[in-house]
């Protein structure tokens, strides 16, 4: 098992990190999620060209960079702590899926950032469904594939303006994959994707509320002095470090052991999903009134973690699917 | 040898070897086969490895009740302590002792008045010839009443600020001055014990750092404290615990969906914190060491422990308050939300150290010990 990064994962990281840091930082993503298409075609581009992140699942001869589910996390880590707007994550679900389904087709146009796609269990909540080119469709028993302009599309106003939804209506369209084991397959590797973005917003709320700690003074003193805070960051970082176990824990399983992946999956989702929208909720909560206002940038965490927690279905199925698992 | 095939190993060695034995005879044999000082250097009797190897031997030792809980103290702090700070004569003579089972060793921080801020402690060595002369009491010291050796921290100076007049001894409890009186805990049990210091001569040559610098190498004990803690260093198995996942599976009716879910409740934190634990371990290895972060890890163990407790407790029903196990289960539960830092203190730690938040504003850095009010005031 392997829970810290290799050199050349936090290499990956620190490339990542410094380049969203450049082309998409908050007010940037402010400015994105507003516009008509809602984030930035040109930070997408470059996402998938210079970075080659679209394709870093995708297997090499598809043109894509081959790695692993480690490398993935590592990026949508980044991603979600930028709070990224757009269909990255929405990609990066339909890129899992054609990959373990071994459908050649697609992947090259992922890989090479030409085809935006996306994937959705329920037709009435597709993330990114208006920006897609591709659609694909979990029926339960089924994965099939829909070319976006045979759907129809409705957009939907979702709480998180960095992520938007639409309703779709589509045709049957061609069938991807029926084989029970490759679908509970994807559908784990996605929920540790997520996981990995909701690790990124768990940070990058914490840090903000502790960054403002530092400065912002009341009764004279640092807020960051009083107890009542304190005490709270510390929970709040012991989430982030348990967070970041698990994540590390059920990427390595997608990479390398297959029997502990559904467990590691539905636990990814269980802790994860609730730890970052409970940190997010205390990183507005601690800000106290301006938190609440639509300028300042805490209630953009706050409804990614809501949005996220609910990306994959109710949670509780996740609990559900441990249950199982565990024989309870 | 990578960590999974020294963990293969150790879990051979001790579905062997792990079984009821004396304390002192098992330890010898632990050392012999090299599970004893795992992270110590070889130089003083240790096996040269990293903790990443302590806490896989502790993860696989948490399946058997191996007899070891008397030497926690000493392996997890009092040992450490004198490898980080300690004179290489008190290596030398203190070390391989402690790893083979020859001595016992307790920790003797703690009074009655100064728990959380056991800087403002009382207890007092007194120059004497070319020694030292102890007079005060200490209090929660767990395994005294069979303690060769006592790690003892005194006051040596009232005319500077409190963290400043601390200094740090290896004390011999076999001395007469030193009267052991066992305290019992809130289970029946007398876990711990208080104890008495009446002009106790320590030589100058057991003195462990600098005179005047025991806070800095206290502070290095609770690091490690909380590190020993969180790694589950001669903590007690797992096997026979009557609120483990595992016998809640058993006693409890799994078709309830609210037990169900409970239940699920518990393997997730558990799970959480283990993995927190394990990469801790990895980092370790990888030369990162964990720090202040132990504290985090702690705090994490001690509320999933009283989680766990209170949820055995509450699902058994009535059972829960005649079940011996249970009853102390539910009982201990409190001791380590308490001992080695409560959970106030290891959150403010986090938070200092962690977080780099800034600290409370406080009036007893400056102020002489003599003049600063400490313990309990009426």
């Amino acid at each position: 098992m392997k829970l810290v990064l290799s050199q050349e994962q936090q290499d990956l990281r620190a490339a990542v990190r410094s380049f969203l840091a450049a082309a998409s930082p908050l007010a940037q993503v402010r400015r994105d999620m507003e516009s008509p298409d809602g984030y930035s075609r040109e930070v997408y581009a470059r996402l998938s060209g210079e970075l080659g992140l679209t394709g870093l699942i995708v297997p090499e001869e598809y043109g894509g960079a081959g790695a692993g589910h480690a490398e993935l996390a590592v990026v949508l880590e980044e991603t979600g702590a930028a709070l990224l707007p757009g269909p990255f994550l929405a990609t990066t679900f339909a890129a899992i899926a054609l990959s373990r389904a071994g459908e050649k087709e697609l992947l090259p146009g992922i890989a090479d950032g030409s085809l935006v796609a996306t994937y959705a269990a329920d037709p009435g909540h597709v993330p990114n469904g208006m920006e897609a080119g591709l659609i694909l469709l979990d029926s339960g028993d089924e994965l099939r594939a829909v070319p976006a302009e045979e759907a129809a599309r409705e957009p939907l106003e979702p709480l998180d303006l960095t992520r938007r939804q639409a309703r779709v209506t589509a045709p049957p369209g061609r069938l991807v994959t029926d084989d029970p084991a490759t679908l509970a397959a994807i559908r784990d590797l996605q929920a540790v994707a997520l996981a990995a973005e909701q690790l990124g917003v768990i940070r990058a709320a914490l840090e903000a509320i502790v960054a403002y700690a530092k400065v912002r003074v009341a009764f004279g003193r640092y807020i960051g002095s009083y107890q009542g805070v304190k005490h709270k960051l510390a929970d709040m970082h012991g989430k982030l470090e348990q967070a970041e176990s698990i994540v590390r824990y059920a990427a390595w399983a997608g990479d390398e052991s297959p029997a502990d992946l559904p467990e590691a999956a539905a636990l990814a989702q269980a802790y994860v999903g609730r730890a970052c929208f409970e940190v997010a909720r205390d990183h507005l909560l601690l800000h106290g009134g301006i938190g609440f206002t639509w300028e300042h940038d805490a209630h953009l965490y706050y409804k990614r973690a809501k949005a996220d927690e609910v990306l994959l279905g109710p949670p509780r199925r996740h609990r559900t699917r441990l249950a199982e698992l565990l024989e309870l | 040898m990578n960590l999974d095939e020294y963990r293969r190993e150790a879990r051979a060695w001790l579905a062997e070897n792990a079984r009821e034995d004396d304390p002192k005879a098992f330890m010898a044999r632990l050392h012999d086969a090299g599970y004893s000082g795992i992270t110590w250097p070889e130089q003083w009797g240790g096996q040269g490895l990293t903790q990443a190897e302590e806490r896989a031997f502790a993860a696989e030792a948490r399946h058997h009740n191996l007899p070891t809980y008397v030497f926690s103290i000493g392996l997890g702090m009092c040992g450490p302590t004198i490898l980080d700070r300690g004179s290489d004569e008190q290596r030398a003579r203190f070390l391989r002792p402690l790893l083979r089972g020859e001595h016992v060793w307790c920790q003797l921080f703690s009074e009655p008045g100064a728990g959380s801020d056991v800087a403002s402690l009382q207890t007092k060595a007194e120059r004497d010839g070319d020694g030292w002369v102890v007079n005060g009491q200490k209090v929660w010291t767990s395994v005294a009443q069979h303690a060769d050796w006592g790690l003892l921290l005194a006051r040596t100076d009232v005319d500077v600020p409190k963290h400043k007049g601390l200094t740090m001894f290896a004390v011999d409890m076999h001395h007469p001055g030193v009267t052991v009186k066992p305290l019992k805990d809130m289970t029946g049990h007398a876990r711990f014990n208080e104890i008495f210091f009446d002009d106790v001569n320590i030589p100058d040559a057991d003195r462990i750092g600098e005179v005047n610098d025991g806070w800095g190498v206290a502070v290095t004990t609770l690091l490690h404290e909380r590190l020993s803690i969180s790694a589950g260093v001669g903590m007690s198995g797992q096997r026979d615990n009557p609120v483990s996942f595992e016998a809640l599976r058993d006693r409890l009716d799994t078709a309830d969906p609210y037990v169900r879910d409970q239940l699920v409740e518990l393997h997730i934190r558990s799970r959480a914190l283990s993995l927190f634990n394990q990469r801790l371990s990895q980092e370790t290895r990888a030369g990162v060491f964990p720090g202040a972060r132990g504290s985090a890890a702690k705090l994490l163990l001690a509320e999933l422990t009283m989680f766990q407790a209170d949820l055995a407790t509450s699902l058994a029903g009535p059972d829960a308050v005649t079940d011996d196990g249970l009853s102390q289960a539910i009982a201990l539960a409190p001791a380590l939300a308490l001992g080695g830092g409560t959970n106030e203190i290891m959150r403010n730690i986090v938070g200092d150290r962690v977080l780099g938040l800034p600290p409370e504003p406080r009036v007893d850095k400056t102020v002489p010990f003599k003049d600063l009010k400490v313990g309990t005031q009426s």
